[in-house]
């Protein structure tokens, strides 16, 4: 096994090991076949599961997440791909309405062991309807599952639990973090879902981010340890379950809080830790909270406005600063 | 043509189901029945018809207007009276209500409220029977109305291009909630003119004759077993109420409600049955029995405990509890 390999090639390095592990594994979305993917995420399944587990469909994001709920219901695993996260909107009454609530509604007779997988966020220049992160929307709906991982290996260990879940997984590959680098999955890696990752440990300030703004974070804290400011920082790794625990015991430590999201500001993610945290962990604060989010308006296309309005290290360093010297 | 015994058992079921709409109306206008229903009275032979045709573990989706399909599909009256009634011994546990009837032990894997939504779930679950190679079919029933909506079509494409045993059958009752399906829609046969879009085979049926609509099936069941893929069903029929418990349906043109009373399913299939050979006696005692059985089931129902409080956070996730967070 290579030493180092890449975010993308870890998405179907994931789903591969599920198909091999679970004949009822299959696939189906726009392009995921002899294609391989838009972003070759699944680069190689349709060659070794063939046609009849690796489905390409028409651009009906309905009927791909439809049908894949259907499935799930009778008997298979289905993985879906919606090709870019905003496309979600598209089947938004599936993740809202019927995927979501159709265990609770039926008295538990039925369950939708479903995982829909999609490229989110921004950073590479594709405009609005192509650029956003939408994990907040999916946060806003009792019933799902998300993931979203910010290293290769948790890629495939999510991957892997996202799979085996009797419960519907929105899952969230970031396109910022396609061409990273890291350690690869060792054999039978599982990550569950509900525990963040620990990545660096410091007293001063708790650096709370996810997926894209992991790398964000951890390069906050290597200027901010240059400064003498030292930063926990976590990977939620998963949003439900949200690992709120891990959060508190690292305020315990360090009393200040930046929470680093990219959707945006309002109704991100952020506030729902920032809630928990006022309402549990308040005797353990210092100093206000800060949230480092993506601004409220749409995507800009160019790069330079594009940096505007979404999460930079900059921008984590500036937040941190003004809570030391608080 | 069917036994004249197989007639008088389907000829039973539909009184069962019509003297359990009768019951929900009559318990609905004395407080009993929250919320809202949408009663099928009218609609009994297109459920029992075609369930007649099909085989044990079959698939049905449904929608809000699904008292028919569940009774036929093998839910009781007193678990539907029961769920209607907000009790503990609901079918859903008293947390779907009339409007999502769901029995997924015999394959009736739910009703759903929002137009057209089951659609590609069916297809789903066609799709997951080829998969596992079991033979099942799976049925999508919905009502005129989800014919103007988008998922409709996308349902159809996918099953025709995928070849997937799915039957889709249109309950076609002229009115789209409170307006005609005519005033709105550019075809006549809003279901079956459009199949040809798709390369799919239609047929229009006699939805108030339970023989026919049961052969019809019968004829679109071995299509799709023998792998060569989906038939769309329009059964033109009448609801006999409005189209809810608000809906008085004073928009009817005079005499049309009494025209189609005169080929009431019930009357249709009592006249089949006396030339047959079976006589009024027979016929009553089977109506007798379907009184009686719902008749104890109001009882039952109406005896049995309320909604248990501790429902309320069960079966979100299949993993046990509600919990979103550590």
């Amino acid at each position: 096994m290579a030493d180092v390999t890449t975010y993308r090639e870890s998405v179907a390095e994931g789903i591969a090991r599920e198909m091999r592990r679970d004949d009822t594994v299959v696939c189906l979305g726009e392009d995921i076949g002899a294609a391989g993917g838009v972003f070759k995420t699944t680069a190689g399944l349709f060659e070794e599961f063939g046609p009849r587990r690796v489905w390409d469909t028409p651009i009906s994001e309905q009927a791909i997440v439809g049908a894949a709920m259907g499935a799930a219901m009778t008997g298979m695993r289905p993985v879906a791909e919606i090709m870019f996260s905003d496309f979600l909107a598209c089947c938004w009454d599936y993740l809202a309405n019927e995927i979501p609530k159709v265990r609770y509604m039926t008295g538990g007779q039925v369950t939708v062991p479903l995982v829909i997988r999609t490229a989110n966020g921004g950073g590479l220049g594709f405009g609005a309807q192509h650029s956003q992160s939408v994990e907040n929307w999916v946060l806003t709906v009792p019933g799902l599952k998300i993931a979203a991982p910010s290293t290769p290996a948790d890629v495939v260990g999510l991957l892997a639990t996202a799979i085996r879940s009797d419960d519907p997984v929105v899952f969230f590959e970031h396109k910022g973090l396609f061409a990273s680098k890291g350690a690869p999955a060792p054999d039978g890696h599982e990550v569950p879902f509900g525990q963040a990752a620990l990545l660096r440990e410091g007293a001063d300030v708790t650096l709370v981010a996810l997926a894209s703004t992991v790398p964000l974070a951890l390069a906050g804290a290597d200027r901010l340890a240059e400064q003498g400011v030292r930063a926990d920082v976590l990977d939620l790794r998963t949003l439900v379950p949200l690992d709120v625990s891990s959060v508190l015991r690292s305020l315990e430590r360090t009393s200040r809080l930046v929470v680093v999201e990219e959707n945006p500001y309002q109704g991100g993610w952020g506030g729902t830790v920032v809630s928990v945290v006022a309402e549990e962990g308040f005797e353990l604060l210092d100093a206000p909270i800060r949230r480092v989010a993506g601004a409220n308006v749409p995507l800009p296309f160019a790069d330079a406005l594009e940096e505007q309005v979404i999460p930079t290290v900059d921008k984590v360093v500036d937040a941190v600063r003004a809570l030391v010297d608080y | 043509m069917t036994e004249a015994t197989e007639l008088l058992r389907l000829h039973e079921t539909m009184s069962v189901i019509r003297r359990t709409e009768k019951a929900a109306h009559d318990l609905f206008m004395s407080g009993l029945v929250k919320g809202t229903t949408h009663l099928a009275a009218g609609q009994e032979a297109v459920a029992v018809g075609a369930r007649a045709a099909l085989r044990d573990g079959d698939y049905a989706f449904a929608t809000y207007r699904g008292h028919h399909h569940a009774i036929a599909w093998g839910a009781t009256p007193a678990e539907c009276l029961a769920e209607l009634m907000q009790r503990a011994t609901g079918l859903n546990k008293a947390k779907g209500g009339s409007m999502h009837l769901t029995k997924a032990a015999s394959g009736m894997l739910g009703s759903y409220a929002i137009v057209g939504s089951h659609l590609p779930m069916a297809v789903g679950a066609a799709w997951s029977a080829r998969l596992r190679g079991t033979g099942q079919v799976a049925v999508a029933f919905f009502g005129d109305g989800a014919t103007n909506i988008g998922v409709f079509h996308e349902a159809l494409n996918l099953a025709a291009v995928w070849k997937l045993p799915v039957l889709f059958v249109c309950e076609n009752n002229l009115y789209m909630e409170y307006t005609p399906i005519g005033s709105v829609t550019a075809v006549a046969n809003p279901a079956a003119d459009r199949a040809s879009a798709y390369g799919l085979p239609a047929e229009l049926v006699d939805g108030n004759d339970v023989v026919a609509v049961q052969d019809a099936v019968v004829r679109a069941a071995q299509v799709a077993r023998a792998g060569d893929g989906p038939t769309v069903l329009e059964a033109r029929t009448y609801r006999h109420y409005g189209h809810s418990r608000t809906d008085p349906a004073s928009y009817r043109p005079d005499g049309e409600l009494e025209s189609w009373l005169e080929r009431d399913p019930l009357t249709v299939s009592a006249h089949r049955l006396r030339s047959l050979g079976l006589t009024d006696d027979d016929i009553k005692a089977a109506e007798d029995r379907a009184a009686s059985l719902v008749d104890d089931a109001v009882d039952t129902a109406k005896s049995a405990p309320d909604a248990d409080l501790a429902e309320a956070f069960t079966d979100v996730w299949a993993d046990g509890g509600a919990a979103w967070r550590t």
